[in-house]
């Protein structure tokens, strides 16, 4: 047993199930960056895009009027090492195209990724990309459909040592899931391993998932919504234990969510895409402190926080999603902006430093004028 | 369905000195029966709803709040019914009405707006299609009138009423919802149950939804009753709220005491289980272990094996709810502090 089987929480005596759900961190383990100063965030870049463009054709394949919808476009970001970058945006921003894209899922429509400096679109013969799937593994976000029901939930991480570990004798196999399994917190993981997924909660579940990533000995987890479809008390658990993977394996993780609280969580960088094109991104602390993009201080006024006195100013935004099909040049949040001029509705805003390693999209902002559109 | 109907709900009413009361539950429980076994998914859970008044019912996943939901709203299926208690609405008891009754009292006095608008309309019929069926069922048949009333309540929910004749998948998640709800007001309505109504939606879309069901209901009086997981969202909203632990009540109050001063352990729990976008950031820990099996529950209280305040009583007894501040808690933390609550 190693020194993480530390999660287990004492059970009680009457439960048929006493497998900790939320391991409890020691209280000396590192907080989610607690710490003010930017932690990781100058880490060496793991991975970058440079106009990462992805259109998808809509209607028929043979009608005359061919039409697209925008779903990422021109997309410049970056992943350090060591780093989690939390990427959230509303349901149709491209933040889930964004992460298959990075999971050599898509194809892009243009542009390309560069990871450990080589571009991706080079990973073409069977084994680079097995290789590469093996480096940058993927955590989907429904725990309750991403397993298979008829196998036990050892089948999946095995099958993945099996696929890309093929130095590992079954013996070593066996050791090396159970090694990942109590890394996640799943303990007695030999136990666990032989169970199947109804068997276990949403909250386990989620952990399987990344103890087959992490099987894989990964330097990059694409975490899509890892935590929307758990329960509150569980959430926590989950969110450390990805603070805990970069922490103590030095795992970078890209961290898509809806949720503004839980990327200040555990995320050192954060992205704000609106509509397929990044809005703002920057080191998460001084993007929540000083939002520049109107739609970034939306979305941090609608943000329900029992702690804070009711705020005014986003009951007026209905939230109705952006036309992102042909869209015509021009901001894509000026329907929504309060502060909209008219080189809005003309120029397409390109991303630009206003702080030092913090980018703005917004002709307003890069003005100079002071954006205080909501909250 | 064990208890009998209809008997002197009246007396019972006027004897619980609920007069200004809408709804009355009392002791509702709830029984699935499985194969494995029967699991009493909501166990004696009692509270009053004024006119006018917005109660909130938060928990988590399987802790009983939407069979609770759908036991007021006499919507349970077998293999759940209703086991024992009454809900009286209006001065009659709802538990055991035929389907027939209960029609007469659906859309026209209590409606309910599910968790999915897009499971819930009728995708192959265009929106006033399906107002004008609520409005026929309950006896009005004059077209000019439904169609004055389906354009009034679109228009009150911020809809043009030119999306009258849109069907459902041409609205967006958030307006597929706003008619939902301006389909449950159709008939003016005094009490509209909510079964996490905003779930599906984005945080900016979920917000002004929040704001617009409350602007509603101060305008029309409505009582709601609204079930969610997420405890911040009605945050801001809900006059009280409803704790839910499988299956059971553990905190009722008003919600800004409770947000202020939560007593029980489990909300404290949840309370801690929230990262906040404000304020010093600080490493949580969420609540330990997972819900209770209901087919199995724990001895004492429920909630004892993930409590971190869990002393020897609480593994044996159950507790009662206790009188803390105007806030009922069932925890023996509390048993000193105020008598038994009934």
């Amino acid at each position: 047993m190693t020194e993480l089987s530390r999660g287990a929480t004492p059970g009680p005596p009457n439960r048929k199930a006493t497998l900790p759900e939320a391991p409890l961190p020691p209280a000396t383990s590192p907080s989610p960056s607690t710490a003010d100063e930017p932690t990781v965030a100058t880490g060496t870049r793991l991975l970058r895009t440079e106009g990462l463009t992805k259109h998808f054709h809509i209607g028929r394949a043979l009608s005359r009027h061919r039409h697209y919808l925008h779903a990422v476009d021109d997309l410049d970001i970056s992943i350090g090492e060591r780093q989690i970058v939390a990427v959230a945006g509303e349901s149709g921003s491209g933040k889930s195209t964004l992460a298959r894209l990075l999971a050599k899922l898509y194809k892009p429509t243009s542009g390309e990724i560069y990871f450990q400096g080589k571009p991706l679109s080079a990973v073409r013969s069977r084994r680079d990309v097995l290789r590469y799937r093996g480096e940058v593994p993927m955590v989907f976000q429904d725990p309750f459909a991403s397993f298979n029901p008829v196998f036990r939930v050892s089948h999946g991480v095995m099958r993945c040592l099996k696929l890309h570990r093929g130095e590992l004798s079954a013996g070593q196999r066996h050791e090396e899931a159970e090694r990942v399994f109590e890394a996640v917190g799943l303990t007695p993981a030999a136990d666990v391993l032989q169970r199947f997924p109804h068997e276990l909660s949403g909250g386990q579940r989620q952990r399987v998932g990344f103890a087959q990533a992490l099987a894989l000995r990964p330097k990059l987890i694409l975490a899509d919504e890892p935590v929307s479809m758990l329960d509150v008390s569980i959430r926590i658990g989950l969110l450390n234990l990805m603070a805990q993977l970069r922490d103590e394996r030095g795992v970078s993780i890209l961290y898509i969510t809806h949720d503004i609280a839980s990327a200040r969580y555990v995320a050192d960088r954060l992205i704000i895409m609106y509509a397929g094109r990044v809005a703002e991104q920057g080191p998460t602390e001084e993007v929540l402190a000083n939002p520049r993009h109107p739609y970034t201080q939306l979305l941090l006024s609608a943000v329900p926080d029992p702690r804070a006195p009711l705020g005014v100013g986003a009951e007026t935004d209905r939230g109705e999603p952006p036309r992102v099909i042909d869209p015509t040049p021009g901001c894509r949040f000026r329907w929504r902006c309060p502060l909209a001029i008219d080189e809005c509705h003309q120029v397409t805003p390109e991303l630009s430093q206003l702080a030092p390693d913090h980018d703005a999209a917004c002709h307003v902002a890069r003005s100079g004028a002071e954006v205080r559109a909501f909250g | 369905m064990s208890s009998a109907p209809g008997n002197d709900v009246a007396g019972t009413a006027a004897a619980l000195n609920t007069t200004s009361a809408v709804l009355t539950v009392r002791d509702l429980s709830v029984e699935y029966v499985m194969e494995r076994g029967t699991v009493r998914a909501v166990d004696s859970v009692s509270f009053d709803l004024d006119r006018g008044e917005f109660i909130g019912i938060v928990g988590e996943s399987g802790c009983g709040k939407s069979t609770l939901l759908f036991a007021i709203a006499q919507l349970l299926v077998p293999p759940a019914s209703i086991t024992g208690g009454s809900v009286v609405f209006k001065g009659h008891n709802m538990v055991g009405l035929t389907d027939k009754q209960l029609a007469s009292v659906r859309w026209k006095d209590l409606s309910v707006v599910m968790q999915s608008a897009m499971n819930a309309l009728n995708p192959v019929k265009s929106i006033a299609s399906q107002f004008a069926d609520a409005m026929r069922a309950h006896g009005v048949t004059d077209k000019a009138q439904i169609a004055g009333r389906s354009a009034e309540v679109l228009t009150m929910v911020g809809i043009d009423p030119i999306h009258l004749k849109s069907y459902p998948h041409q609205l967006s998640g958030g307006m597929r919802q706003r008619s939902m709800i301006a389909m449950a007001l159709l008939l003016t309505p005094d009490l509209v149950i909510m079964d996490e109504p905003t779930s599906a939606l984005d945080v900016v879309a979920q917000r002004s939804l929040m704001a617009q069901i409350k602007e509603l209901q101060d305008r029309l009086g409505f009582a709601v009753i609204f079930v969610t997981h997420d405890m911040s969202l009605v945050s801001h909203f809900s006059d009280r709220l409803i704790v839910m632990y499988a299956g059971r009540v553990d905190e009722f109050g008003p919600t800004r005491q409770v947000f202020d001063s939560p007593q029980h352990p489990y909300t404290i729990g949840l309370m801690e289980a929230f990262p906040s976008i404000r304020g010093p950031r600080v490493p949580l820990t969420g609540i330990p272990g997972s819900p209770p099996d209901l087919a199995r529950p724990p001895q004492g209280c429920r909630f004892a094996p993930r409590c971190p305040k869990v002393m020897t009583r609480c593994r044996e007894e159950s507790p009662e709810l206790y009188h803390v501040n105007g806030t009922l808690v069932r925890c023996f933390l509390h048993a000193g502090d105020g008598a038994a609550h009934d």
